[in-house]
């Protein structure tokens, strides 16, 4: 029981998949390296959002804030500050980080839905903010043809350091889980009264989960400026962060990993119908769908079904 | 240790509690007993810091903390087993146990550290002092109901408290588990040398156990004494004979 950090098995897959990706760019046409890539960027989104959601019990409704002010960051210091690129990609996430700071110390006052719809409204704050401000946002066209690094400027080398960026996120998300800050921010999901009685400080410990997830919600960001080389105000409407949420429910949201099937799931469907009047139908037959088939999602499936350790099924 | 003066709570109206009195001796086993709506529960609640008070005074260890946050009362020493098994259903019952000890060691906010390896002997020692660790690695959720009361008092032991509070320990359970638990409650308390407040309903639970008994009804107390005196209390008896319930 005590053996290895991640379960033999699943390091036999991630070790194939890893593989996969790494050898794809030197086969595969542009186009799916591209969508690869920008799968990449949005499982990590996607992640960083169950980091919260999944782990936390946190209902973080408008994630996509995070993403949207870690890109914008990014592209506002390269093209109005004419500052170097890379040092706009570091900025990027603390800005993020900073904004759940803010945003996440009003919310944690309120409880689960009350928490959400004050996200939504901060959050949409942020986003007319971005919308409206056109000399410094551009407005409704956002930013493009943003100048980023010569290294990038290949969609080989774009996928390669966005592979990269994501699988080291990912790791320390991971890691993070795993800590005794992880567990007890599962504690806090499970019940937050009885982790105040053993002397959690749950609101504290909430907000430090939401900077954290800010954060990485903030490097998708600035990789999707690296990988697309424009940001436009979309990016953190909350429609967007819908889209997320159901992303992590489709994973499934008590895995790590599942978001990542979510995120690949859902970003392949809208290449494959388009994201045109039917996208949102397309997403709540598909909402509807999981709820009645697949509460737990893809993985939670798998797991209750293929992971000994969880044959004794808990619900809520 | 513990002391409760003239403790009021009132919710709109009603007073819940109103004029609680409570004296807990370091080491001792203090019940408090009285019908259904006599303020029990929020007599505790009120003393781990759920609700604040509406007057009195709660001193523990000399110090005031009435109105504290719950989680600054727990760090001072008090902790709480719920009547209603209060536990974390999808962690195991290792992990449940473990993020009460993390807690106290205040390692919470640890983050770069997997979790499995830190405070496991601490942990281990709980869960083996209540009869928890051939379970360790089950989800909490699936645990029968005896063992998530039992697991949820070993939560409450994470903290290495002074006072463990207990709400009802064997309300729902049968007598056979009913014994077995207050004898794992007595024995508890005396190898870690934990001071014990708690209410019940069975009286022979209480007579048999307590060192000290508190009685109170409609929110006040009536009497605070040794098992003896309170049973040939002519108060106690009204308020038990007569009252709506027993």
């Amino acid at each position: 029981m005590f053996t290895g950090f991640i379960p033999t098995r699943w390091l036999a897959i991630a070790v194939i998949a890893i593989a996969t990706l790494v050898i794809v760019p030197l086969f595969a046409p542009t186009y799916y390296v591209y969508i690869l890539a920008l799968i990449f960027v949005t499982a990590l989104l996607a992640m960083s959002l169950n980091f919260v959601l999944g782990y936390g019990g946190i209902y973080q409704f408008h994630h996509a804030v995070f993403y949207g002010v870690g890109a914008y960051t990014a592209a506002i210091i390269i093209t109005r500050f004419k500052q170097d690129a890379w040092l706009a990609f570091l900025v990027g996430p603390f800005v993020a980080a900073l904004t759940g700071l803010i945003i996440g110390w009003f919310c944690v006052r309120l409880t689960r839905l009350y928490f959400g719809m004050l996200q939504i409204s901060l959050g949409s704050l942020i986003w007319i903010v971005v919308l409206r401000w056109y000399n410094f946002t551009g407005g409704d066209n956002g930013i493009s043809d943003i100048p980023i690094p010569p290294a990038l400027k290949s969609e080989t080398s774009a996928y390669y350091f966005t592979f990269a960026l994501v699988a080291i996120c990912v790791s320390v998300l991971y890691l993070i889980v795993k800590s005794p800050f992880g567990a007890t921010l599962q504690a806090i999901r499970d019940n937050a009264p009885r982790c105040e009685a053993i002397g959690i400080d749950v609101r504290r410990h909430q907000l430090i989960a939401i900077v954290i997830a800010a954060f990485f919600g903030g490097v998708a960001g600035v990789l999707f400026v690296a990988l697309e080389r424009s940001v436009f105000p979309g990016m953190l409407f909350w429609s967007f962060s819908l889209e997320l949420f159901i992303m992590c429910l489709l994973g499934g949201w008590f895995t790590f990993a599942g978001p990542m099937i979510g995120a690949a799931a859902i970003i392949a469907l809208s290449r494959f119908a388009g994201r045109n009047e039917y996208w949102t139908t397309l997403l709540g037959v598909i909402l509807i769908l999981l709820i009645f088939f697949l509460p737990e999602g893809v993985m939670g499936f798998i797991q209750a079904r293929f992971n000994p350790l969880k044959e004794e099924h808990v619900t809520r | 240790m513990l002391r409760v003066e003239n403790l009021a709570k009132s919710f709109d109206d009603f007073k819940a509690v109103n004029g609680a009195n409570l004296d807990v001796p370091a080491g001792s086993l203090v019940a408090v007993i009285g019908p259904n709506g006599a303020g029990k529960t929020t007599l505790f609640k009120l003393i781990t810091g759920q609700i604040k008070p509406s007057g009195g005074k709660i001193i523990f260890d000399g110090q005031e903390i009435g109105g504290l946050a719950p989680h600054l009362i727990n760090r001072r020493g008090i902790a709480m087993a719920f009547q209603i098994a209060n536990i974390f259903p999808r962690l195991t019952v290792f992990e449940n146990v473990q993020v009460a000890v993390l807690a106290h060691a205040r390692k919470s906010d640890s983050l770069f550290q997997p979790a499995r390896s830190i405070l496991v002997s601490e942990t281990n020692d709980i869960l083996r002092d209540t009869g928890l660790l051939t379970q360790a690695w089950r989800l909490a959720g699936a645990l029968s109901h005896g063992d998530q009361k039992i697991l949820e008092i070993a939560i409450a032991l994470g903290s290495q408290p002074k006072l463990l509070i207990l709400d009802e320990p064997t309300a729902g359970m049968s007598p056979e588990e009913t014994t077995t638990t207050m004898e794992l409650v007595k024995q508890l308390a005396a190898a870690r040398g934990i001071t014990i407040l708690f209410c019940e309903h069975d009286m022979q639970v209480v007579f048999s156990v307590a060192t000290s008994i508190m009685v109170m009804r409609q929110g006040q107390t009536i009497i605070q004494d040794v098992p003896e005196n309170v049973r040939a209390n002519k108060q106690v008896q009204d308020a038990y004979l007569g009252g709506n319930d027993a």
